[in-house]
């Protein structure tokens, strides 16, 4: 007994001693990043969703550019801090300006007529000196040869990711890789979601395309489908629109005038690949093991993807070959805080490295954020009562709490807009009657967005005017920007018409007491939705709730999205809701959604409402062509006067963002359109250690707590066992003395 | 044994060519290839051409179960339900419809599940029994009835109140682990599987506990047991030296069926610790409706069980000299 008791003590103090050990070190316990990274200059973040995509000739959307924009570089880029959003040179030497030419190729004047320009002409000259990230695609032999460009699946035994090659190399940037890049847009094998509509303005990329289909299906025989295919060598197929015109130097032929093609090439489908990293990746057995253009994207950024594990954390880490970018010193008309000037002209990138962790539910994302242990963090709909509060003025605000940690808050609309639109080739709310338009504006009255935002959103949101959001050149503010068909100008802002007004255009349209006047039948709409979230209930609710202040019945339609699209591209709703995010800051990336030959029943464009105005279609083409100017805003004024009286969309809201970060994260600046934004970034790591500690002290009483009770609890039951046992004891002697004295 | 389990693997061809069928059609009455193929290439600018092309080179473009337009044998061969699953039954699982290899992605993603779900069934287990055996020995006394009660109470909490409250009140107020999070790195790894055990053990402790109390009081309602007390055993000693042993043959065969399906990890605590399990693996395959990933999982899924149950019957043999197989 007294053996096993001293193994007990042993033990107890063991742990306590492991306790108080841990306990005298300040670091916390549940500091979920290793120990080697304390203090260190490290942002960290966190991704909800693994990024599909990583080739830049692929790549669409926004989590897949907050890791690709810090990678790769197009050859322009938006200025960070400079509103309205500006176009600048990244790896160009200057933002270029088209040459334009008639159908005899004879260069025109800047300022020649649209239906004389057959051709623009973008010549674009980068600047020498950048190199690309360490990358084993570059890596030469003792001989100056490829090290790694004839692999066979033998080769590959002991490769699984990137660094599992020993040797790495590097080379400058060139034209001809920008040229590679575009010509990968027309890649049969690489589905590039723009491809479709570059091919409509890049002179020669649907030939093209169909070259290289002919000279792909021969490379893979149709016996061999399924099997490893060979690289297709783009260099040796020339691309009539794109011409390399020297080393720094290549040439892009647009058909007439698309001034909007400036925005595409700030973005990654116009980021340089070079031929070798193709060649590198299209060898057997790279795709089977991840080591791909879309795993391991490859540029001349300031950062390179180090760690791409998307089941856990992506991680980035400076690109030692970054030719160094300035922080910008000096901005345009915007006004910034003095705060993020502070480290103008200072090299960037400030942050050594990224750690994005994969955090898939809201709550625990949340609570690391509180603990310090990411740098910045969204609202989700749980917590925000907990992080935002408003003031009597409708003011956002954060709360004390979040105020006491030093936390704060970032606000910013974004360039996008969530409608729900109107099936323009269905009988009832569709066409071109003024029945139908009077019904639509009624319909459009009675939803009270104001409403909506404030019970759906948290006040997230501005309710929109038109399709164009705030930061979109003919956006206005004040009376001139309101909507005079839905709202009426009072006391300084807009205010929504009355319900009676609606239930009066609605029985001009004939639908008296929300009955059609002929057939006396109550009208019922149908609502098309792809809404499977817990609120969407709610909100379905009151949307049945606002059809009905005018007698109208809503039957929701609500099915998963893929089925949602399936009748989107047949015609079969009537009304749906949806929403746009803008590509570039440009009106014309908004008013395509409407421009008739964009038609999604007619044409599988983008006009999913099938809106169909002559005199807007006329409008549009003249005004996505025209320069920025007084002239394009009367064109754009114009054209919003019509869909505001056709109300083909119910126009909805703006989304508004909302992004807390916390004291030690810096020069933080919402930008909508810019994709490199890390760069900029500087995080005060010996701050946040401190907070971290300050915050994170652990607690271990209610460990010795529980023991204690657990220990207590049990202790009747033990003083009733042994009573028992004794009483067992006593009942046994007691029997065998009855039988002893029985047999004496 | 030998014929048995012969015979036993052959049964599960059928069972795994139904099983197969039935994720199929379930998969393909939800989705349609046209659907994989939109939520694969995105939602912006996506054109008919790139869905079709999209669904060519997967294999998607042909007819779900029977092709009339091909002959002979090609009328079932030439289908996506045959192409699909023919080489699974040879354990080839292909490659993912975003062009992974599906095995490699299993190979890797096996170990962090089983980091969690190891130690969480040997510690619940241990638990588990102590309670139950705690329970027995003070049955029918105010610790058994609001033991009980107790582990009725937790049996109807949701799993996700475990992880949510455990989160909060030992990552967040106590400060003790990390909230979520995994390393592969070796024993830091430690620190990162504490919760989710934990949580893991303590969400099985309630259904675990009475079940096994129940074997405990069968076992010690038999003649045996009142031999030993006859001979003036203690109850402890009634307890430990003759109704654990004889417990111990529902107890292990109930084990042995489990182990082959650890491997396929927990949805739930995968998802909310941020672990890179199987289980967060199936369920993103079944979020982005990547068909090869979701039949793989399923059919080595069935496969795993119908293997648990063959251990389960091996180890009955093996554990208890009466019993035979034939």
């Amino acid at each position: 007994m007294a053996h096993r008791l001293g193994f007990h003590s042993k033990a107890l103090f063991f742990t306590i001693s492991m306790l108080v050990l841990a306990a005298c070190s300040d670091r916390p316990w549940n500091n979920p990043y290793p120990p080697a990274d304390d203090g260190k200059n490290i942002l960290y973040q966190a991704f909800s969703e693994r990024p599909k995509h990583l080739d830049p000739v692929r790549s669409y959307s926004s989590n897949e550019y907050s890791f690709l924009g810090q990678i790769v570089e197009p050859p322009l880029h938006y200025h960070y801090l400079d509103r309205p959003y500006r176009l600048a040179a990244l790896t160009a030497k200057q933002v270029p300006v088209p040459d334009y030419y008639d159908q005899q190729d004879q260069l025109l004047p800047a300022d020649a007529r649209l239906e004389d320009i057959a051709y623009s002409v973008y010549e674009i000259v980068i600047q020498p000196g950048i190199q690309y990230q360490p990358h084993p695609a570059f890596a030469r032999d003792e001989q100056g040869e490829l090290r790694y460009q004839n692999l066979t699946e033998a080769d590959l035994t002991d490769k699984w990711k990137l660094s599992d090659f020993s040797h790495s190399g590097s080379r400058e940037l060139v034209a001809a890789d920008y040229v590679y890049q575009i010509k990968r847009l027309a890649h049969p094998r690489l589905d590039s979601p723009i491809y479709s509509i570059m091919s409509e303005y890049i002179v020669g990329l649907t030939d093209y395309a169909k070259e290289l289909k002919q000279v792909d299906s021969k490379l893979t025989p149709e016996q061999d489908e399924g099997r490893h295919k060979p690289w297709l060598d783009l260099t040796k197929y020339p691309l009539q629109g794109v011409q390399i015109v020297d080393r720094y130097r290549y040439r892009i032929r647009i058909k007439g005038k698309y001034p909007q093609f400036l925005y595409w090439l700030a973005m990654p489908f116009f980021a340089p690949t070079p031929p070798e990293v193709d060649r590198f990746y299209a060898q057997p057995g790279m795709k089977q093991r991840n080591i791909s253009m879309d795993w391991y994207p490859v540029g001349t950024g300031a950062y390179m993807l180090s760690e791409n594990n998307p089941n856990l954390r992506m991680v980035m880490v400076k690109n030692p070959n970054f030719r160094g970018m300035a922080y910008p010193a000096r901005i345009g008309s915007g006004k910034v805080s003095p705060e993020l000037l502070v480290d103008a002209g200072k090299p960037m990138p400030f942050i050594d490295k990224v750690v994005y962790s994969l955090e898939k539910e809201t709550i625990p994302y949340w609570s690391k954020f509180l603990q310090g242990y990411y740098d910045l963090s969204g609202i989700s709909s749980d917590s925000f009562d907990q992080a935002v509060q408003f003031n009597v003025s409708g003011e956002v605000n954060l709360t004390d709490a979040m105020q006491k940690k030093g936390i704060r808050l970032l606000t910013e609309v974004q360039s996008s807009t969530m409608y729900m639109g109107f099936n323009m080739i269905d009988p009832v709310v569709g066409g071109d009657s003024e029945r139908a338009r009077l019904l639509r504006r009624a319909i459009s009255i009675a939803i009270d967005y104001e409403e909506f935002i404030r019970i759906f959103r948290n006040g997230r949101g501005l309710v929109a005017q038109s399709l164009l959001p705030p930061g979109i050149i003919g956006f206005q503010e004040g009376e001139q920007g309101m909507n005079p068909y839905i709202f009426d100008w009072v006391n300084g802002k807009p205010r929504r018409k009355s319900v009676d007004q609606a239930r009066q255009l609605l029985a001009q349209a004939g639908y008296p007491q929300g009955r059609d006047a002929k057939t006396g039948q109550p009208l019922v709409i149908y609502l098309d939705i792809a809404a499977g979230g817990p609120d969407d209930k709610a909100m379905l609710d009151w949307f049945r709730k606002q059809f009905a202040r005018l007698d109208l019945q809503l039957s929701v339609r609500n099915t998963d999205y893929n089925r949602f699209q399936e009748k989107m591209r047949k015609g079969n709703a009537q009304l749906f809701m949806w929403g746009w995010n803008a590509d570039y800051p440009d009106p014309e990336n908004f008013m395509f959604l409407l421009y008739g030959p964009n038609s999604r029943v007619k044409h599988a464009g983008e006009n999913a409402a099938n809106y169909s105005n002559p005199e807007f279609d006329v409008l549009f083409d003249q005004m996505k062509n025209m320069d920025n100017g007084p002239e394009r805003i009367a064109v754009i004024n114009r054209m919003l006067e019509i869909i505001r009286a056709d109300a083909p969309w119910i126009w909805g809201y703006h989304p508004k963002q909302y992004v807390l970060h916390h004291s030690w994260y810096g020069n933080a600046v919402s930008n909508l359109f810019a994709h490199n934004t890390l760069m900029y970034k500087r995080i005060d790591a010996r701050v946040r250690e401190q907070k971290r500690r300050q915050w994170n002290q652990p607690v271990i009483w209610p460990i010795f707590a529980v023991v204690l009770l657990l220990v207590l609890s049990l202790v009747p039951g033990f003083v009733a066992y042994r009573r028992k046992e004794h009483r067992s004891q006593r009942h046994a002697l007691n029997s065998s003395d009855n039988q002893t004295g029985k047999h004496s | 044994m030998i014929a048995y389990i012969i015979r036993r693997t052959l049964y599960a061809i059928p069972i795994l060519i139904g099983v197969n069928l039935i994720t199929f059609t379930l998969f393909f009455v939800v989705n349609s290839p046209d659907d994989m193929a939109r939520l694969h290439l995105g939602v912006k600018r996506v054109t008919p051409e790139a869905i079709d092309k999209w669904k060519q080179e997967r294999g998607y473009d042909k007819p779900l179960l029977y092709n009339e337009g091909a002959a002979g044998a090609g009328r079932i061969t030439d289908t996506i339900f045959y192409e699909k699953s023919a080489r699974l039954f040879v354990l080839d699982f292909g490659q993912s419809d975003e062009g992974r290899a599906i095995g490699e992605d299993i190979r890797e993603r096996m170990w962090p599940s089983l980091a969690i779900a190891i130690p969480a069934l040997l510690i619940g287990l241990l638990v588990n029994i102590t309670f139950a055996l705690l329970l027995a020995f003070f049955r029918a006394t105010y610790i058994d009835l609001w033991g009980v009660v107790a582990l009725v109470i937790m049996m109807s909490v949701s799993t996700l109140f475990y992880i949510i409250g455990g989160q909060y009140l030992i990552g967040k107020l106590m400060s003790l682990v990390p909230i979520s999070g995994y390393d592969d790195g070796g024993l830091n790894a430690i620190r990162f599987l504490i919760l989710p055990v934990l949580i893991g053990v303590i969400g099985g402790v309630g259904s675990g506990t009475r079940w096994y109390r129940t074997i405990f009081l069968e076992e010690m309602g038999k003649d045996y047991v009142r031999t030993a007390r006859a001979k003036g055993l203690s109850e402890l000693k009634v307890l430990f030296r003759h109704v654990l042993k004889n417990a111990m043959i529902p107890i292990l065969t109930g084990v042995v069926v489990v182990i082959p399906t650890l491997f396929m990890g927990s949805l739930l605590l995968e998802s909310f610790f941020g672990v890179p399990g199987l289980g967060s693996y199936t369920i993103d395959a079944i979020r982005n409706q990547d068909f090869a990933v979701v039949r793989a999982m399923v059919f080595l899924g069935s496969l795993l069980y119908i293997l648990g149950l063959l251990l389960t019957d091996i180890s009955y043999t093996l554990v208890d000299p009466r019993i035979r197989l034939s």
